[in-house]
C-alpha cells in the first residue's frame, strides 16, 4: 500500500507555538490526530481537548475485584475447602485475611493501570508511519510536532498541510504509508 | 502557558480588616472557650474522674490538630514544596497557638491521680510491673518530659510563624532557607515528642498495656485532621470573600488528594495495631480490646472501620468531589468528627469499661478547649496577610497545576 498518505505532520519549534496551534486544531473539529513533545506541556491536555482519562474506571474495576478475589480464596479455602485449626483461630478469621486482600487489591490495581492505559493508547505497537521521518526523531529532543492522521473524516491531504502550515509551524509534510 | 496568573491578583484580599465578618470571630471563640472551661469545672467537680477523662478528651483531640498543622508546615519546607505556598499561612496560624497547651495541660497534672493507675503509690507496691516501668512512668519524670513536649512544639510553632510573617516585609530569601535548615532537625524533634507524648497521655491510661504503634498511631489522626482543618479553613475563607484568586480547585485538589491519602495511613496504621495484638492473642496485649469488646465500645470500633475509614475512602476518591467546594468541606467535615470519636475510643474506656456512657462534661470540655484554641488561631489570622506575600515560591504554587 506504499503511496497512501498516511499522516500529516507539522514541527513547531516551541512549546507555546504547538500549545496554540493545539488549540486550532482542536477547534477545527479533528478527532484522530496528536501532539508530540520531548517534555509534559502543562495545560495541553486541555489545549487539545482531551477529556478525562477512563484508566480510573479501570483501575477502579480491577481494584475491587482483586480484593474481593484475594479475600473470597482465602475465605473458602480456610473455611471450605480446606478448614483447619490455626493458632486456636475460628475457620472464619476474617482478619487474617486482610493483608492479603490489600496486596491484592494493590496488585490488581497496578496491573489494571498498566495493562489499561496501554491498551487504550493501542501499545504496544510494533509500526507507526510517523518513524519514516526523519524530523521526527527531535520530537525526542528539542521540536514540537502534531500528527493528523489521514482517516480523520476532516482529513484533506494537502488542504490539511496547508491549516497546518497556517497555524505557524516551521515545516510540514506528508507522510505515505 | 496556565490559565492561572503567577502573581497576586491586583483585588485580591489577604487580610482580615476591622469591619469583616471574621474580624469578631476570636472573641465569639473566646467566650464560648470560657464559658466552657467554666462549665467543665462547675459541673465536672462532682465526678473528677469523669471530668479529667473529659478534659483529656478534649486536649488530646485539640492538640492533635495543632500539631498535625506544624508538621504540615514543617514538611513543607523539609520537601521544598511549591504548590502550597498560598495555604501553608493558615497551617502556620493553626500551629501557632500550641503553646497555650501548656496552660491546658494543668488541670491534666491537677488530675493524675484521677487518670493515672500508676500515679498510686499503693498500687504500684504491689504491682512488680509497674514497678519495673517506674523509673519511665513517675510523677517527676512525667512532668518533666511534658515540660520537655512542649517547649519544642512552642519553639517550632512560634519560630516557623514569626519567621515566616518577617518575610512578609522583606522577601528576604534568607528565611526560606533558614527555615528549610531547621525543617529536618524539626521533623525528627516532633517525631519524638510527639511520640513520647502519646505514650504518656493516652497509653499509660492503661500502664500494664503497651502497644509500639501507639505514638503513630496518634500521629496518623493529627496529620489527617490537619489537612481536613485547613481545608475547611481555607475553603470558610474564601466563603467569606478572602483569598480570591489566591486558592484555586488545583490546591483544594491537593488537599482532597491528602485527606483521601492519609485516611488510608490512619486505617492501616489502626488495623496493624489491632492486627498483631488480635494475631499474637499475648494477654498483656489484648487487654486493651478486651475492655472494648463485648460491651457498647465495639459498636464504636465499628463505627470507626466504616465511619473513619469506609466512608471517606470511598467519598473522597472522585477527582470532582475533591475538586468541588461543598462536598471537600462535607469530607473535611465528616474527618474531623470521626477522629474526635477515634480519640474518645482510645481514652475513655479506660474510666467506662461496662460502655459508653456519655457525660456533658465531654461536650463541655470540648468547647472549653477547643474554643481558647481556635480563637487563639483566628487571632493570629488577624493578624498580618493570609498568604506568605513575599516567598520566593508563591508564584509556583499561584500558577501551579496538576496534571
Amino acid at each position: 500500500m506504499v503511496g497512501k498518505p498516511s499522516v500529516a505532520l507539522a514541527e513547531f519549534d516551541t512549546a507555546g507555538e504547538i500549545y496554540h496551534a493545539c488549540e486550532h486544531v482542536r477547534d477545527a473539529g479533528f478527532s484522530r490526530w496528536d501532539a508530540h513533545t520531548p517534555f509534559p506541556v502543562h495545560g495541553l491536555d486541555k489545549a487539545m481537548g482531551i477529556g478525562r482519562s477512563r484508566v480510573p474506571w479501570i483501575a477502579l474495576v480491577c481494584g475491587f475485584t482483586g480484593a474481593g478475589l484475594a479475600f473470597w480464596l482465602q475465605a473458602w479455602v480456610h473455611s471450605s475447602a480446606y478448614p483447619l485449626v490455626i493458632n486456636a483461630k475460628p475457620y472464619m478469621s476474617w482478619q487474617a485475611y486482610i493483608p492479603v486482600t490489600f496486596e491484592v487489591g494493590v496488585l490488581f490495581t497496578a496491573l489494571g493501570t498498566l495493562i489499561g492505559m496501554l491498551a487504550l493508547n493501542r501499545l504496544p505497537q510494533h509500526y507507526n508511519s510517523l518513524f519514516k521521518s526523519a524530523r521526527f526523531e527531535r520530537s525526542t529532543d528539542d521540536k514540537f510536532f502534531i500528527s493528523i492522521a489521514a482517516d480523520d473524516p476532516r482529513f484533506q491531504g494537502e488542504e490539511t498541510l496547508r491549516f497546518l502550515q497556517g497555524l505557524g509551524a516551521s515545516h510540514v509534510e506528508l507522510i505515505e504509508d | 502557558m496556565s490559565s492561572h496568573p503567577a502573581t497576586l491578583p491586583a483585588d485580591a484580599r489577604l487580610h482580615i480588616e476591622a469591619g469583616h465578618s471574621w474580624a469578631k470571630l476570636p472573641i465569639v471563640a473566646f467566650v464560648v472557650g470560657v464559658a466552657g472551661i467554666a462549665g467543665t469545672f462547675a459541673l465536672g467537680m462532682g465526678n473528677t474522674k469523669q471530668l479529667y477523662h473529659s478534659w483529656l478528651v478534649a486536649l488530646l483531640y485539640f492538640l492533635s490538630l495543632a500539631l498535625g498543622s506544624l508538621f504540615f508546615v514543617l514538611i513543607q519546607f523539609l520537601a521544598k514544596a511549591g504548590w502550597s505556598v498560598v495555604v501553608r499561612r493558615i497551617a502556620e496560624n493553626l500551629a501557632a497557638p500550641v503553646p497555650i497547651f501548656a496552660l491546658l495541660f494543668v488541670p491534666i497534672l491537677m488530675g493524675m491521680h484521677d487518670l493515672y493507675h500508676w500515679t498510686h503509690a499503693d498500687a504500684v507496691a504491689h504491682d512488680e510491673l509497674l514497678q519495673g516501668k517506674s523509673s519511665f512512668l513517675n510523677n517527676g519524670f512525667f512532668i518533666v518530659r511534658a515540660v520537655v513536649y512542649f517547649a519544642v512544639w512552642s519553639f517550632l510553632a512560634t519560630w516557623y510563624r514569626r519567621q515566616s510573617v518577617a518575610q512578609d516585609q522583606t522577601g528576604d530569601h534568607a528565611y526560606t532557607r533558614r527555615m528549610t535548615m531547621a525543617s529536618a532537625p524539626g521533623v525528627a524533634a516532633f517525631a519524638l515528642s510527639i511520640t513520647f507524648a502519646a505514650f504518656d497521655w493516652a497509653m499509660s491510661l492503661d500502664p500494664h498495656w503497651y502497644s509500639t504503634m501507639w505514638g503513630v498511631w496518634y500521629f496518623s489522626g493529627a496529620i489527617l485532621s490537619a489537612f481536613a482543618l485547613i481545608t475547611v479553613f481555607t475553603l470558610r475563607l474564601q466563603g467569606a470573600g478572602l483569598l480570591r484568586g489566591v486558592v484555586n480547585g488545583e490546591h483544594y485538589h491537593d488537599l482532597g488528594k491528602l485527606v483521601f491519602a492519609f485516611t488510608v495511613f490512619w486505617a492501616y496504621i489502626s488495623f496493624s495495631q489491632y492486627f498483631l495484638i488480635w494475631y499474637a492473642n499475648i494477654p498483656e496485649e489484648t487487654s486493651y480490646f478486651a475492655h472494648r469488646m463485648g460491651n457498647s465500645w465495639e459498636s464504636v470500633g465499628i463505627l470507626l472501620m466504616v465511619g473513619h475509614f469506609a466512608v471517606p475512602f470511598l467519598f473522597m476518591m472522585p477527582r470532582t468531589i475533591k475538586r468541588n467546594p461543598a462536598t471537600l468541606f462535607l469530607g473535611a467535615c465528616w474527618v474531623l468528627l470521626m477522629h474526635y470519636v477515634d480519640i474518645y475510643y482510645a481514652v475513655m474506656p479506660n474510666l467506662h469499661h461496662e460502655g459508653v456512657r456519655f457525660a456533658a462534661t465531654d461536650a463541655l470540655a470540648f468547647l472549653g478547649v477547643g474554643g481558647v484554641y481556635l480563637g487563639l488561631a483566628l487571632m493570629m489570622m488577624r493578624k498580618g496577610a493570609l498568604v506568605p506575600v513575599k516567598d520566593p515560591r508563591l508564584p509556583e504554587s499561584l500558577a501551579f497545576q496538576n496534571v
